[in-house]
């Protein structure tokens, strides 16, 4: 057993884990964090994406011990305040989530590409979502969702106070 | 998916880690960025006593300028290479090849050493660096270090001239200052690894090929540098009639592997077309 | 930290984008997935599977498993064999199906990869996996049946005890059945004076692939067992559970939490439900399995796997006259809970929305050493919609004209619904012409023929090809009384029950159980509408048999057809057990009470009463009219009289790069009709993802197993599910043609978009080199077989053999079996 010191979601935490133990499984098992799920064993699906150290990352391809005095953000942290963060809103309002299984992940990793690009065009969405399946929307919505929340966050950052129509925004295309 | 047990050791010198490296033996794994060897070990592929985690050893990260080459450190993450105006000024080519591994979550974690040492013939850093030419510093037991040149650096199939109780530290690039890059890389979908891909950097002298370095991702158990096509390339015209000719021959004694992306022809026919597309992006035109 | 709602507006719900009710707990890592729930003392349990496809068991050794840290037990098939239950098929599709007993833990015989052979549990999930990799299992090896037409032969048998590989043989005819005039004599007078097409196509093996794995968790209290479980039918388990273990029905509580995703996968009762369910027995402790995603892969059943032998006769004219469709379907190495019906479900599907005079149907079920197969987003109507679809392209290009043009003047035309069809079944109503209209516009179809053409001049490496599907499919399982002709082992009725409480406050009891497709939020704007309540006062709850007793599950796009239709009449009886109670309360006659809006009114007056009113009076008892008992709450089960018929208009532009066969898609466009929506937020979700599944199915891909039987696409590594980078925003319309045999018109959505969408990918890949003498390409058109397509047919063209119909020849397909081979391993870099 290897004692590991992590900061999750705001909250320090000192645990003895084995090595062999995903952040995932700490995250899930250790800390009750069920939030952050499971769907793959190769990496690919991105479910389990967190934050570390506030860049993304596959909570399932990191070790535990790798997060030994390193902060971990997850969703059940990403609201403040008790606001939801935009990205969480934008997914409820543009029906970017059907089963729910993919989301956290997705969100998470929907934040990460808004934290480098605030303006990303749809294809620049499209690529930095690549390492996360979805099986029930066809990404469409999710890729509107993202849209939908960078123009929030952007107009909010410059203070206009002007926020694109939800209603809108969430309408069906035709 | 969860792995077998095994002790871990997080050393933060080189040193440290050589030493871990030597007390262990064959039981011991080194863990880069663990975007490989996690899978590995959570399918229970592969089982070690010990894993010693490179990730505390500072010495081993980052990039910097070493005159005519840049230096990058074996742990430095997809994500720095990226980010790096070194990289991207003098070793273009690396640049695009990067950017196109896997997914942003794999390439915030997986390191450019790692990759490499791992040596997946369809990994995407192979090709660019030993296209590049690169020299890659290793470091054997006791500390002292031998420079390896990227032509003698993959051996076969997930094996590199690094050693038993030795650590790749640095990757050494000479600057291609000013050369045109592409990678050109085909997949069934986004986040894959290569079918194929081809890495191109030439330097181009008015709407001529002066230089030309080509390396091939998956045509074989290791990456491959077509020099015949290189040679072929010095000349010509950036034109697609003249680089359709001169890359006509790329696929020729190459074993690459059948699987259910596509049979051995199959690849040697999309390098052939790959390699055009690749020089013609790399050269401007 | 809740959503912000926007406020909501006045009108009717029905019609409404009312974001989902759902979403709350789903964004914010507050669900309950299955594999979320720990108990105190809970054990871990691990599987021991087979390797091998085919193989006797000889030996388990447990001793050193057993002696492994924190193991408690170690079971195999044989320490289960009382009492582990049988894995069922409800549906026999004739009477002499031969059906293999399917048991949870295997005890002699494995009869595919990927076999429970034993178990073991222990205090945590990691030492239950050490243990597992500690037990030691003989075996000799057996041969294997791997492949559909092999199969056939009976030379290899899947089950040597069952003397053959063929489960059943299962016919419709229309000459036969007096719905039609007979295929063969129209076969015969085309080929005298007419176009005859031979086509056969393969129908891959898919994985289902939902994003949660499967997770079951079982908790013996007392003389009860309580299982959570990742399913789409906690009742039918209930019922499978009770029927096969011995276990009273009544002791016996299944809860489907949130589950994550089913497409078909979580239909089935699994032996990983029946296995756990034993070792909580026998151990008398809480027990957890959850699968990885490469046993999802390869343990959870598969879907589609057919050979398609299809012949089609035409008039000159192009007016079609037969179809005739012979399948093989591979089962798998067990008959599913729905198995065999699969492709059954097929039957009334291949001649589609087109007036065939005559039409023949055979499928014969076959036994391989695989894993089974068993429904996947639209069970039998992909298939069917494919062939039909591929065969009317066929038919336009050989008559060289516009394919639409040729559809067109073969569907049913609007002023003829309801229309009863060559299969027998009566379609309610549908506008093939305004749905095809409206996605031409939207598609901008006649510019793309232009550039399509233009490229085909210049010999552009880049080719452009337009795909379309004018598809139908039948939704809404089912009428019993038809279940009960098919010798379906069930009733196709749904239940619902609705309970007003003293607050004002509504619960919804259904019988449906959602794993994403929204109940929670469409069934509260049904009874929102239906008793005027507030959307938000209406509470919708679902999946726990000791709550919803009683139901029939969700699968087959049934739940809003039918399971809805359950909720409406059991709200207007809620209406009308309190028009007496708001009548005495008024002073009225209950023949002068009205009820709208959610009030009771006088007629001719301005008094009224509340329908929260009316349930607090009743809740209180204590004025009500002589003889009525103090309860409005109500219940209805529904019964369907028929199918609905859902259609649409697909149209697909994929650019084809003939230099290396990759595939990329310009534009989708879809119109499709699902008669009256209630949700158009989600309507649309529903049809987004199952496009883009069924355009999976047309590139990306295909289960393939070596010659050993070993699945090669066990990971999602090479079992290769479509990316955010990889797809492309839709365009979706809708055309309403109301259903005329539902109370609210609907037609049902959830598989539409898989069904439809398949055939006009492909069709858009053939289109984009038919000009190169490619006529068909193997699905998934991977770049390789595009390329590959395109050498043959060059080559072919050449020799002027370009356009000839293959006729079919015994025992030789025009078509090769994608040969499997080795993959690269290992994961992500």
């Amino acid at each position: 057993m290897t004692r590991i010191h992590v900061t999750v979601d705001g909250v320090a935490y000192s645990d003895e884990v084995e090595p062999r133990t995903l952040l995932v499984h700490y995250l899930r098992q250790s800390l009750g964090k069920t939030g952050t799920v499971v769907g793959c064993d190769t990496s690919n699906c991105g479910a389990c994406t967190v934050h570390l150290d506030g860049v993304s990352v596959k909570s399932c391809n990191v070790l535990a011990v790798q997060a030994d005095g390193h902060e971990v953000t997850t969703i059940e942290g990403l609201a403040e305040d008790g606001q939801l963060h935009p990205v969480q809103q934008a997914f409820h309002e543009c029906h970017a989530l059907q089963c729910g299984y993919c989301t956290p992940g997705m969100i998470m990793q929907a934040c990460d590409v808004l934290k480098d690009n605030p303006d990303p065009t749809e294809a620049e969405i499209r690529e930095g979502l690549e390492g996360n399946l979805c099986r029930c929307t066809g990404y469409h919505n999710i890729v509107k969702a993202v849209q939908q929340a960078a123009g929030q966050m952007r107009s909010a950052s410059s203070g206009s106070g002007e926020t694109a129509d939800a209603t809108e925004a969430a309408e069906v295309s035709a | 998916m969860i792995p077998a047990s095994f002790d871990y050791v997080a050393p933060t010198t080189v040193d440290e880690a050589l030493a871990a490296l030597a007390e262990h033996g064959d039981d011991a794994k080194v863990l880069a960025g663990g975007q490989s060897l996690l899978p590995i070990l959570r399918m229970r592929l592969n089982a070690p006593g010990v894993v010693v985690d490179l990730g505390r050893i500072p010495d081993l990260q980052g990039v910097c300028d070493d005159g005519d080459h840049i230096v990058i450190g074996a742990m430095t993450t997809y994500a720095a290479v990226l980010a790096d105006d070194l990289v991207s000024t003098h070793a273009s080519l690396l640049s695009k090849a990067v950017a196109t591994v896997a997914d942003p979550q794999i390439r915030h974690r997986g390191t450019l050493g790692g990759a490499l040492v791992h040596a997946d013939p369809a990994g995407d850093v192979g090709a660019p660096v030993l296209a590049l030419g690169a020299e890659l510093v290793v470091a054997g037991p006791g500390g002292q270090t031998r420079t390896v040149t990227a032509d003698d650096f993959f051996e076969d199939l997930f094996t590199t001239a690094v050693g038993e109780g030795e650590l790749l530290t640095q990757i050494r690039i000479p600057k291609h200052t000013g050369w045109g890059a592409h990678y050109e890389k085909f997949v069934r979908v986004s986040h894959q690894w290569s079918i194929v891909a081809v890495a191109a950097t030439v330097r181009s002298e008015g709407g001529t090929i002066a230089e030309a370095r080509v390396g091939l991702t998956n045509m074989g158990s290791t990456p491959l540098r077509a020099v015949s096509v290189e040679n072929a390339l010095v000349g010509q015209p950036a034109t697609d009639e003249a680089i359709r000719a001169a890359v006509a021959s790329v696929a020729d004694g190459t074993n690459p592997p059948s699987d259910l992306n596509g049979d051995s022809d199959y690849r040697r026919h999309l390098a052939t077309v790959l390699t055009r597309r690749a020089v013609l992006a790399a050269a401007g035109a | 930290m809740t959503i912000t709602e926007d406020a909501p507006t006045a009108g009717p719900e029905i019609g409404k984008a009312r974001r989902r009710k759902e979403d709350q707990r789903l964004i914010t890592g507050r669900t309950r997935w299955t594999d979320n729930i720990t108990l105190p003392g809970m054990l871990h349990l691990a599987m021991v599977r087979s390797p091998f496809a085919h193989a006797t068991i000889t030996a388990i050794a447990t001793d050193e498993a057993k002696a492994s840290p924190g193991v408690i037990a170690v079971l195999t098939g044989r320490d289960l064999a009382d009492g582990q239950g049988v894995v069922a098929n409800a549906w026999p599709i004739t009477t002499d199906q031969v059906t293999p007993t399917h048991l949870p833990v295997a005890v002699d015989r494995v009869a595919c990869a990927g076999e429970i052979v034993a178990i073991v549990a222990a205090r945590s999930a990691a030492e239950a996996r050490d243990a597992a990799e500690l037990v030691d299992v003989d075996y000799d090896e057996l041969p294997a049946v791997l492949d559909l037409k092999e199969a056939v032969k009976d030379e290899v048998l899947a089950h040597p005890d069952l003397g053959t590989n063929t489960s059943a043989v299962w016919t419709l005819d229309s000459a036969a059945q007096g719905s039609g005039t007979d295929v063969e004599d129209e076969i015969a007078k085309a080929r005298e004076d007419g176009i005859v097409l031979e086509r056969e196509f393969r129908q891959q093996r898919l994985i289902p692939a939902f994003m949660e794995p499967r997770s079951t968790v079982c908790d013996p209290t007392g003389e009860q067992m309580t299982v959570w479980t990742s399913t789409q039918v906690p009742h039918i388990l209930r019922f499978l559970v009770a029927a096969t273990t011995g276990m009273p029905e009544s002791k016996i509580r299944i809860i489907a939490p949130d589950v994550g995703g089913g497409f078909g996968g979580k239909l089935q009762t699994t032996p990983e439900e029946f296995a756990t369910i034993a070792v909580a027995r026998r151990l008398g402790k809480p027990c957890k399995y959850t699968e990885t995603r490469s046993e999802s892969l390869l343990s959870g059943h598969h879907g589609r796997d057919q050979w398609q032998k299809l012949t089609l006769s035409a008039r000159k004219d192009g007016t079609v006259t037969g179809l005739k469709v012979e399948l093989l379907a591979d089962l798998g190495a067990y008959v599913g809970v729905v198995g065999g019906g699969v492709p059954v479900l097929g039957a009334w599907m291949f001649n589609s929305i087109y007036k065939f005079a005559a039409y023949h149907f055979t499928v014969r079920t076959l036994l391989t050493n695989k894993t089974w197969v068993d429904a996947y987003r639209g069970a039998g109507r992909p298939e069917a919609t494919f062939a039909v679809e591929r065969m009317m392209d066929e038919l336009a290009a050989e008559l060289g004209r516009d394919p639409l043009e040729v559809r067109e003047q073969n569907w049913i035309r609007h002023e003829e619904f309801p229309f009863t069809t060559v299969a027998g079944m009566t379609y309610d109503s549908g506008n093939y012409e305004a749905a095809t209209a409206r996605a031409k516009e939207l598609f901008g179809y006649d510019a793309l023929r232009a550039e399509q053409q233009r490229r085909r001049e210049a010999h552009d490496p880049v080719q452009l090809g337009i795909g379309v599907s004018t598809f139908t499919e039948m939704c809404g399982l089912a009428p019993s009384r038809i279940l009960g002709a098919l010798n379906y082992g069930a009733g196709g009725w749904e239940s619902a029950s609705i309970r007003m409480l003293a607050t004002g406050k509504v619960e919804v009891l259904t019988g449906t159980s959602p794993h994403g497709q929204g109940h929670e939020t469409a069934w509260s704007q049904i009874v929102a509408d239906r008793l005027g309540v507030p959307f938000e006062d209406v509470e919708v709850l679902h999946g726990d048999s000791q709550i919803s007793s009683k139901g029939m599950d969700t699968y087959g796009s049934r739940s809003l057809v039918v399971g809805a239709e359950a909720v409406v009449r059991a709200a207007d009886r809620v209406i009308d057990k309190a028009r007496p109670i708001a009548a005495h309360l008024l002073e009225a006659s209950v023949d002068d009470i009205e009820f709208t809006a959610g009030r009771f009114g006088v007629k001719g007056t301005d008094k009224g009463i509340t329908m929260a009113e009316v349930a607090l009076a009743t809740w209180t008892g204590h004025n009500l009219p002589d003889g009525v008992e103090p309860s409005i709450d109500a219940d209805a089960t529904f019964d369907p009289d028929n199918f609905s018929f859902p259609h649409g208009t697909h149209l697909c532009a994929v650019e084809v790069d003939t230099e290396t066969g990759k595939t990329t898609m310009r534009s989708y466009v879809c119109v499709d009709d699902v008669g009256t929506i209630i949700n158009p937020l989600i309507v649309e979700g529903q049809v987004h993802g199952g496009v883009v599944q069924g355009i999976a199915q047309a590139l990306w891909e295909g289960a393939e197993f070596d010659e050993q039987g070993t699945l090669v696409t066990g990971s999602f590594v090479d079992y290769t599910l479509p990316t955010s980078a990889d797809t492309i925003s839709l365009v979706t319309d809708h055309t309403v043609s109301p259903s005329t045999y539902t109370a609210l018109g609907t037609k049902g959505v959830g598989e539409a978009g898989a069904i439809a969408s398949t055939p006009a990918v492909v069709n858009a890949i053939v289109d984009a080199v038919r000009h190169l003498g490619v006529s068909d390409i193997t699905m998934p058109c991977t770049p390789e077989r595009v390329w590959k397509a395109i050498q043959v047919g060059s080559a072919g063209a050449t020799e002027g053999e370009r356009g000839a119909a293959a006729h079919f020849d015994d025992g030789a397909p025009n078509q090769d079996s994608p040969q499997p081979s080795d993959t690269t391993e290992g994961g992500a870099q």
